[in-house]
C-alpha cells in the first residue's frame, strides 16, 4: 500500500508552539493518518519534518514565517481530508472578549505604550528570536525573563554582557520558573510569600526547594531563575551576580538559597565571593558537586530537600523518612529506571543514588555517572526533558504522553525493579498529570510487577491540588515520597535490600 | 568597574509587577488569572520569517 | 546602538518634525498652466506611479480620452484613443509636478486646480476640484455632461472660488481637519463635516465676490450638494505637508502613496524620488446594491497621500461609521485600525486629536523598517470604482498597500546606506 504525503502551505500565519502541538494532535488522530504535524517552517522545523518523512515539494518552500500542515496518511482521501480539517482548525475565529474585538499590540513598541509602566517582558518565542526581543526589551528599560529554549551561546552572551552595562536583569534562557513579588512566571507554584529568596539556574530546581519551603510552613520572597547556562564559563554567571546583588538589597529577602549544576570553577569563585558580601545567611546546593569550601555566610546542601529544610532553619541532619514496607522485589529485577520530566529532578536522583553507592547512567549525567549509551548500569535515570526527547514535541510537563509511553515500555521490562517518575505541578503544568501517569500503570496492569516510586512537587494551593494528586497516584498502586530526594533513595534502600 | 559607583537598577523587585508576554499565549491567561498585570504581544517572526529581510531590519536598526 | 541606526534615528526625527511642523493654508485656485509652469500642451498628468497608455486601466484610459477632448486636442473620443495609441500625448504622475489627483486624477494646463501652500516651509501643491459623485472624469467619465461640467468648473466654478480665497488671507486647513475629526470624518472616505465647515468659510467671501446671484446659487449648490467636496483639499494638504519631508538622507519614512489602477507605488524619504511599486491589491469591502466585486476595478488615485499624513484609514478611529461603511467590521472596532496603524509609525500628531480614544494623535510618520517588520501594511479607506469607464462609485473597502514595495524600499535603502 502506498502512503500518501500531503503538505498544505499557509503563508505568513504565524502560531506559538504549544498551539501548534494541540493541532498536530487532533489530526495525528484521524482516520487514515499516520502521522501530521503542524509546524512554522524554519529550517530546522523543515529538518524534522524530513525526518519523519511528512515533508514534500510543497513544503519544502516554506519560509520561517509561513506555517506547514503536514500529513502522511495511507490514502489520499484520508489526507486530504486531514489538512482540510486542520484549515478548519485554524481558520477558527478567536474567542473575543466581550463585544469589542479586543485590540493586541503586535510588538514590544507598541505593548509599551499602552502600559508604559511595564517592568518585565516575558519572552518564549522561537529561540531564534529570542534574544532580540530581549534586547528590545532590556533598552527600553524593562528587565527580561526568556523562556525560550535552543537561544544561541553567542546570543546568549552578548545580551548578557550588554544588560549588565544597563543594570538591566536577564533570566534565562530556558529558564522555565520564577517568582516575583509572589508572581508566579510561566512554569512556577503557588507559593506563600516569605523571607526566603532563590536564584536558580534549572526551573524544576527552584520548584521542588520552593514547595519544600511552603511545605514546611515558609515562603518566598522571589524565585530569579538565570539559565542552565549562566553558571558556564562562557557567560560567566552574570545574571546570578546581578539576582544576588537584587536579593542582597531586597529588604523582604533574609535569605538566600543558590541553586544549580556544578558551575565552571572561575565562576563559582567570583559567585561565591559575591554571595559572601551579601550580609545574609544563604545555602548553596550545586546539585552532583563535591563537598566544596563556603564562605562563612553560607552552607552547603547536596540535595534539593537538604537545600530547602537548610533555609528554613532546619537542620541537614533531620531525619529523612524511612521506606514504607514494600513487597519484595522479585529475583531477575535489578534495575532502578527513573523516568523525569525535571533535568534537576533527575540530577538530584542521580546525586542520591551516587550517594548510595549504586552506579548510574543518564542521557544528562551528573560528575561520576555514566552516559545513557554505556547500558548495563544498575540505573537508568533519564532527563524525558532533554532536547533529544522533545524535538518536535511538547516537553513532558506539558503534555505527559511520552513519558507515559516509557512508563509503559519499563514496565514491561522484566528486568527493572524500580520505576521513578517526578511529578509536577503548577502553572503551565499539565492539568492532571498523576492521572495520566495512574492510568498509563493500570493498563499496564500485570499482577506482579516493578515497584513504581513517585514523587510530587507541588502545593496545595496549585491548580491541581497536591493531595488531590497524590491520591490518584497512591490509588493506582504507586508508592509516593515527600520529596524527589526521598524518592531517590527509597529506590535504593529497596533494591539494596 | 566598582559596583559602588553605579546606581542599582532593582526596580523590578521595588515596583508592582507588569509583564508584556512575548509569545505563549498560556502565560498572559495564567497571569491574569492570579491578577496580575499583564499584556500580551500577539507575535510574529520580523519580516514574516524572511531570513534576508530580517537580517537587514537588524542592521538598520529596528 | 550602532552609527547606521542613529543616523536613521536622527533623520526620522528630522523627518517627523517637518511633518508636525506643516502649516496647509488653502490659498487659491487658478489655473493649472498658471500653477505648475511645466505643464505642457499635449501632457496629461495621471494618479499615480509612472504608467504607459498600454498598461493604463479602463477608467483611466476613458479619462485620458475625455480630457483630450475637452482641451481641444482631439476632436472626438474615438481619435483621442487612437492618439493615445500613437503616443501623441506625455504621460506623467501628478506627484512630479507638485499636483496630486483622485480615482484617474487628470491634470491639464486649462483645468482649474486648488493651491495649498505650506506656509512652514513656503512650498505649494495642487488638486482639481472634486466634481462630485456618479458620471464623472474621476471615474473615467467621458461624454458632454462630464465635459460640460469640466468646462462650467473651468469658467465659473474655479474664478469664483480664487476671487473668494484671494480676498482673504486664506484658509487654514489644519485646524479645520482637527474639527472635522471630531465629527467623525477621516478625510477620505468620509469628508462631510470638513465639507460643511469649508462651506462655512468660502461662502461669505464668495458671496462678496460674486458676479451674479444665479453664478453664487450654483456654486454654492455644488458645494453643498457634495459630502466629497473636501477630498481634494485634503489630498493637496497631505502633499504640501509632505514634500518637504521628502530628500532626508537617511530617513525611512514614506513620502507618498499613490495608485494608477495598476500599480501601487511609494516613495521613502531617505531614497529620493524612487517609486517602489508592486501591484495593486483589490479593496476588500462592501458593495452598493447591484454590484459585486466582479464590477470593481482596482485600486486607484492619490488620495491615499490622505493616510501618509495619518488620516483617512490611520485615523479611522475618529470616523466609527466609516468602519461599516466600509466593511471594516463595526464601529468599536474602527479605533483598533489606528492602533494598528501605530505600530507601524513613529510618532503622534498632537494637532490632531481622536476625542474617543482619548485624545491620542493620529498615527504619524510611517516607517518601512516597523511595516517590513511587523508585515502591518497601511490601511487604506478607500472607494472602489467600475471597471467601465464613466460609470462611478460601486463600492468602499480598506485596502492595503502591498509589503512588496516596502520590502523594495527597504533593500534600497539599505543598499544607499551601504548595508548588506
Amino acid at each position: 500500500m502506498s502512503r500518501v504525503i500531503v503538505n498544505r502551505v499557509r503563508k505568513g500565519l504565524y502560531l506559538d508552539s504549544v498551539a501548534l502541538m494541540r493541532f498536530s494532535r487532533s489530526i495525528a488522530g484521524l482516520a487514515g493518518v499516520e502521522e501530521a504535524a503542524l509546524m512554522m517552517g524554519t529550517p530546522a522545523n523543515l529538518g524534522i519534518l524530513v525526518e519523519a518523512g511528512l515533508l514534500d515539494g510543497a513544503g519544502e518552500h516554506a519560509k520561517g514565517g509561513d506555517l506547514v500542515i503536514a500529513v502522511r496518511a495511507r490514502d489520499g482521501d484520508s489526507a486530504d481530508a486531514a489538512v482540510a480539517k486542520a484549515g478548519e482548525l485554524l481558520d477558527q475565529p478567536r474567542l473575543t472578549r466581550g463585544e469589542t474585538a479586543a485590540w493586541r499590540p503586535r510588538t514590544l513598541r507598541a505593548a509599551l505604550n499602552q502600559v508604559p509602566e511595564a517592568t518585565l517582558a516575558l519572552i518564549s518565542v522561537p529561540g531564534d528570536f529570542a534574544a532580540a526581543e530581549a534586547r528590545k526589551a532590556i533598552r527600553r528599560g524593562l528587565d527580561a525573563m526568556i523562556f525560550s529554549d535552543n537561544v544561541p551561546l553567542a546570543d546568549e552572551v552578548a545580551l548578557k554582557r550588554e544588560a549588565r552595562d544597563l543594570g538591566r536583569l536577564v533570566m534565562g534562557p530556558d529558564c522555565g520558573t520564577a517568582i516575583i513579588n509572589g508572581v508566579p512566571l510561566a512554569f512556577a507554584n503557588r507559593v506563600p510569600s516569605g523571607a526566603v529568596g532563590i536564584i536558580g539556574a534549572s526551573g524544576t530546581g527552584i520548584q521542588e526547594v520552593s514547595c519544600l519551603i511552603a511545605r514546611n510552613g515558609a515562603g518566598i520572597s522571589h524565585a530569579i531563575g538565570v539559565g542552565g547556562r549562566d553558571l558556564s564559563e562562557a557567560v560567566g554567571g552574570i545574571s546570578t551576580l546581578r539576582a544576588l546583588d537584587m536579593l542582597a538589597r531586597d529588604p523582604a529577602s533574609e535569605r538566600v538559597v543558590l541553586i544549580s549544576k556544578p558551575p565552571a570553577p572561575e565562576v563559582s569563585a567570583r559567585v561565591l565571593e559575591k554571595l559572601s558580601g551579601i550580609g545574609k545567611p544563604a545555602t548553596v546546593c550545586f546539585v552532583g558537586a563535591p563537598p566544596m569550601a563556603m564562605p562563612a555566610n553560607a552552607v552547603q546542601a547536596f540535595t534539593l530537600r537538604e537545600a530547602a529544610l537548610r533555609s528554613v532553619g532546619v537542620s541537614g541532619e533531620t531525619p529523612p523518612p524511612a521506606l514504607p514496607p514494600v513487597p519484595t522485589i522479585a529475583p531477575g529485577r535489578r534495575e532502578i529506571r527513573g523516568l523525569f520530566s525535571g533535568g534537576t529532578l533527575c540530577a538530584e536522583a542521580q546525586a542520591v543514588m551516587l550517594a548510595g553507592k549504586i552506579a548510574v547512567a543518564s542521557n544528562a549525567p551528573i560528575p561520576g555517572a555514566a552516559p545513557a549509551s554505556t547500558g548495563a548500569a544498575e540505573s537508568l535515570l533519564l532527563d524525558m526533558g532533554d532536547d533529544s526527547y522533545t524535538r518536535g514535541r511538547p516537553h513532558p510537563m506539558i503534555d505527559p504522553e511520552v513519558r507515559d509511553d516509557a512508563v509503559r515500555q519499563a514496565m514491561a521490562d522484566p528486568s527493572v525493579a524500580v520505576i521513578l517518575a517526578d511529578i509536577v505541578l503548577g502553572f503551565g503544568a499539565h492539568g492532571d498529570p498523576a492521572g495520566h501517569l495512574a492510568r498509563a500503570v493500570r493498563a499496564a496492569g500485570g499482577a506482579e510487577r516493578a515497584l513504581l516510586i513517585a514523587s510530587v512537587t507541588g502545593t496545595e494551593a496549585d491548580p491541581q491540588i497536591r493531595s488531590v494528586q497524590i491520591a490518584k497516584l497512591e490509588e493506582a498502586g504507586i508508592l509516593v515520597a515527600p520529596s524527589n530526594a526521598d524518592a531517590a533513595r527509597w529506590a535504593c534502600e529497596a533494591v539494596q535490600r | 568597574m566598582s559596583e559602588m559607583s553605579e546606581k542599582p537598577k532593582t526596580e523590578l523587585l521595588d515596583r508592582p509587577l507588569m509583564v508584556v508576554n512575548i509569545g505563549l499565549e498560556s502565560f498572559a491567561a495564567d497571569l491574569r488569572a492570579e491578577g496580575a498585570g499583564v499584556v500580551h504581544v500577539d507575535w510574529a517572526p520580523p519580516a514574516a520569517g524572511d531570513p534576508e529581510l530580517a537580517a537587514l531590519l537588524a542592521k538598520l536598526g529596528a | 546602538m550602532n552609527d547606521i541606526a542613529g543616523r536613521i534615528e536622527t533623520a526620522n526625527r528630522e523627518a517627523l518634525g517637518r511633518m508636525i511642523a506643516g502649516d496647509p493654508v488653502l490659498v487659491d485656485v487658478i489655473p493649472a498652466a498658471e500653477a505648475i509652469p511645466s505643464l505642457q500642451d499635449r501632457m496629461i498628468l495621471h494618479a499615480g506611479p509612472p504608467v504607459d497608455w498600454e498598461r493604463m486601466c479602463g477608467p483611466m484610459r476613458g479619462a485620458v480620452a475625455g480630457i483630450a477632448v475637452f482641451e481641444g486636442w482631439a476632436p472626438d473620443l474615438e481619435t483621442a484613443n487612437r492618439m493615445a495609441g500613437e503616443g501623441a500625448f506625455d504621460f506623467r504622475p501628478n506627484h512630479h509636478f507638485d499636483a496630486v489627483g483622485p480615482m484617474t486624477g487628470m491634470t491639464t494646463i486649462s483645468q482649474p486646480v486648488m493651491v495649498v501652500e505650506n506656509r512652514a516651509f513656503g512650498n505649494r501643491a495642487y488638486c482639481t476640484i472634486n466634481e462630485g459623485l456618479g458620471k464623472v472624469m474621476r471615474f473615467g467619465g467621458n461624454d458632454a455632461e462630464v465635459l460640460d461640467r469640466l468646462r462650467w468648473l473651468r469658467d465659473g466654478f474655479g474664478p469664483a472660488m480664487g476671487r473668494a480665497l484671494r480676498s482673504g488671507e486664506g484658509i487654514p486647513l489644519k485646524p479645520l481637519v482637527a474639527r472635522g475629526l471630531t465629527m467623525g470624518d477621516e478625510m477620505h472616505q468620509r469628508n462631510v463635516g470638513c465639507t460643511g465647515l469649508m462651506l462655512r468659510a468660502l461662502s461669505p467671501a464668495m458671496a462678496a465676490s460674486a458676479g451674479d446671484l444665479d453664478g453664487l446659487a450654483r456654486a454654492l449648490a455644488f458645494i453643498g450638494g457634495n459630502d466629497q467636496f473636501f477630498l481634494n483639499i485634503a489630498m493637496a494638504m497631505g502633499k504640501a505637508i509632505m514634500d518637504p519631508v521628502r530628500d532626508i538622507e537617511a530617513s525611512t519614512i514614506v513620502t507618498a502613496m499613490s495608485r494608477n489602477g495598476t500599480e501601487f507605488g511609494i516613495r521613502v524619504s531617505g531614497t529620493g524620488d524612487t517609486w517602489f511599486t508592486a501591484p495593486v491589491e483589490m479593496p476588500e469591502g462592501l458593495y452598493f446594491p447591484g454590484f459585486t466585486e466582479a464590477d470593481a476595478n482596482p485600486d486607484m488615485g492619490d488620495s491615499t497621500i490622505v493616510e501618509t499624513v495619518g488620516l483617512g484609514g490611520f485615523a479611522m478611529g475618529a470616523a466609527p461609521a466609516v468602519a461599516g461603511f466600509v466593511g471594516a467590521g463595526t464601529a468599536s472596532e474602527a479605533a483598533n485600525f489606528t492602533r494598528s496603524m501605530a505600530e507601524i509609525t513613529l510618532g503622534e500628531n498632537p494637532e490632531w486629536t481622536i476625542p474617543a480614544m482619548d485624545y491620542r494623535g493620529v498615527p504619524s510618520g510611517i516607517d518601512i523598517r516597523l511595516v517590513v517588520e511587523t508585515g502591518l501594511a497601511p490601511t487604506i479607506n478607500t472607494g472602489i470604482a467600475h471597471r467601465e469607464p464613466g460609470i462611478g462609485q460601486v463600492g468602499a473597502g480598506v485596502v492595503r498597500a502591498p509589503l512588496a514595495c516596502f520590502h523594495q524600499a527597504l533593500r534600497a535603502f539599505a543598499d544607499r546606506m551601504g548595508v548588506s
